[in-house]
């Protein structure tokens, strides 16, 4: 077998190793709970509230933008955050140490985010079904839909998460990423529509992946009528796919330079530093 | 034998052709910005054999190592690990080394036994007929004393178990060469000693050429077949430790005072140069000292003035005694 298909499966199986330790390790799990219950809390409470202009719940129409929100911040902030950690506790050097080990470990991270984030839209999507009536994935093409969005909105995301990762020196600097996806998730039509903003915040959210991940899911899950209240009253497929098609490219092309010279600057010493720089913050 | 820069011209440049030599080192340089790190730093090694890179902080042995692992990028000079240059060092040439990294928190949520089997199986297509690649998964947890720790995390480990796990880590891919970058930093006596059995034992098992640093005088006599004294960015003495001590204690210090003046003097001849002394002076000599350094002696003397920045003096002190 080559070396590579070698470090490939090494790579998935770390990848699945790694899921199930998500599964076991307070941290993770509450980071699996936590923003679902949250969520779920605040739909139940919008259940009853109408998206204006309709007779339809607002809470029914704001859990499929929150399962879109899910993907971005998965494919963003998950990847970021585990690039700098792992970065800094040295699992990435080991893995330079390590023949093909660079590879491996890509192929392991695209595994764990993939399906840390699959567990997180399950996690909301099922209860949400009994939740909300309204809501139907009753035909395959909204099942195809929901799983094309998923797929597209990581492949959009991931890579750049990956460059934000490599870029953030240290894992106490995430905030340089939350704030703005924080920023972004209020400004992207996730818990009211986006036709409620100002035309320049439109224009600025519909830059992003963000609204376009909420817009995907919500074509998956929300009766046609329900596209009247979109930009331009339509779940623009086309639209959806060009742009979080362009987030991936970008991605794609930037990722593998900005990991490399990150890998590159990799050494022990290098390692050595940054702990001693956290343990000084920690004593 | 390498005394510093300059002290060994290689004849040949083929030196990959000779197959005993594992790590070929020659004028190594290295700059950061303006400062000098490493001015010229020479030496080999050969299969199976264990050298130690001994120096005080500061001294260049990290930067070293890791131009040899081929994680930094060198000034200048030439370097050949396993006959290969680290910077354009492939993933086959890659699976002939270990490096023992120094270890913080990495993989703590994994268990100890499905960590080495997940990175061992990295280096399965790397088997030759020589050597089997990975090492058997419980037989090195057997050879690094982990065997009853194999199913608990490595996060839940004592600092010397863990610092096992790194080596093992290190190992199982079954090296050709293996670094071990200050290897007992933090360790108490007792895991000092077993982490000390340890490295005899992989000596003992396979030929692999180990190139280890440490600050530890007593640590790199322990381990090392040949030490390698580094300060002010060269290599200013090596030798195994009896060579290097008697080396060294040959010169003797004579302390003397005359006329209320005191005086110093480093000399191989003790006896010869106070006998001149009195020839000269006579009585005006008083309080006559003379004094054989031990190895530990001149390495404390080194560091110490190195620390407080009067490096040069007692590197050339050292070099002198070295010629």
């Amino acid at each position: 077998m080559s070396p590579m298909v070698v470090a490939a499966r090494a790579g998935l199986s770390r990848g699945r190793i790694e899921l199930r330790q998500s599964f076991t390790n307070a941290e993770t799990l509450w980071g699996y709970l936590f923003p679902t219950v949250v969520l779920l809390v605040v739909m139940f409470f919008l259940r009853g509230a109408k998206v204006p202009g309709t007779e339809f719940s607002l809470g029914a129409q704001t859990l499929p933008s929150t399962l879109g929100m899910t993907v971005a911040f998965g494919g963003l902030v998950t990847t970021a955050s585990i690039l700098t950690v792992e970065r800094e506790d040295g699992t990435l050097l080991r893995a330079k140490a390590t023949p093909n080990g660079m590879f491996g470990y890509l192929i392991s991270k695209i595994t764990l985010v993939s399906g840390m984030t699959l567990v997180s839209v399950v996690l909301l999507l099922v209860p949400g079904l009994f939740l909300f009536d309204a809501l139907a994935l009753d035909s395959a093409t909204a099942w195809l839909t929901l799983a094309g969005v998923m797929l597209v909105g990581m492949v959009a995301t991931m890579p750049v998460g990956a460059v934000f990762g490599s870029l953030l020196s240290n894992p106490r600097n995430m905030g340089l990423i939350m704030l703005p996806m924080m920023g972004l998730i209020a400004t992207s039509g996730i818990f009211y529509p986006i036709t409620a903003m100002p035309g320049w915040l439109q224009a600025v959210a519909q830059v992003f992946p963000i609204y376009w991940l909420g817009l995907g899911m919500r074509s998956a899950l929300l009766p046609e009528a329900m596209a009247a209240v979109e930009i331009g009253d339509s779940w623009r497929h086309l639209e959806t796919l060009l742009v979080l098609g362009g987030w991936a490219v970008a991605g794609l092309v930037l990722a593998p330079v900005v990991l490399r010279r990150m890998a590159r600057r990799e050494s022990g010493s290098s390692v050595a530093a940054r702990r001693e720089k956290a343990m000084q913050r920690v004593t | 034998m390498v005394v510093s820069a300059g002290a060994e011209t290689p004849t040949s440049t083929g030196s990959s052709t000779d197959r005993g030599t594992t790590l070929d080192v020659h004028d190594l340089r290295m700059r950061y910005g303006s400062t000098d790190v490493l001015t010229g730093v020479s030496f080999r090694a050969r299969r199976g054999e264990v050298l130690a890179l001994l120096g005080p902080n500061g001294a260049g042995k990290t930067t070293t190592i890791e131009i040899l692992e081929g994680f930094r990028m060198r000034s200048g000079g030439r370097v050949e690990v396993l006959g290969t240059d680290p910077a354009r060092g492939d993933e086959r040439w890659r699976s002939r080394l270990g490096v023992v990294l120094q270890s913080w928190r990495d993989h703590g949520r994994w268990r100890v036994r499905e960590l080495l089997a997940h990175l061992g199986s990295y280096y399965a297509p790397y088997s030759t007929e020589r050597t089997s690649r990975p090492w058997d998964v419980d037989e090195l947890i057997q050879v690094v004393g982990l065997t009853e720790h194999a199913d608990k995390k490595v996060g839940q480990l004592s600092g010397g178990q863990r610092r096992r796990v790194d080596v093992a880590i290190g190992i199982v891919g079954r090296p050709e060469v293996l670094f071990l970058d200050e290897p007992t930093a933090g360790f108490d006596p007792a895991a000092r000693r077993e982490f000390h059995d340890l490295v005899h034992r992989l000596t003992d098992i396979d030929d692999t050429t180990i190139l280890l640093t440490t600050h530890d005088l007593d640590e790199a006599e322990k381990l090392a077949d040949r030490i390698l004294i580094l300060a002010g960015g060269r290599i200013i003495a090596s030798g195994s430790a009896d060579e290097l001590s008697r080396r060294i204690s040959a010169d003797a210090e004579v302390r003397w005072s005359r006329g209320g003046t005191r005086f110093v003097h480093s000399t191989g001849d003790a006896t010869g140069f106070v006998r001149e002394l009195f020839a000269q002076h006579g009585e005006d000599v008083a309080d006559l000292e003379v004094r054989r350094a031990s190895l530990e002696d001149t390495y404390m003397t080194l560091v110490r003035d190195h620390e407080s920045g009067r490096a040069d003096g007692v590197t050339r002190a050292f070099e002198e005694v070295a010629r």
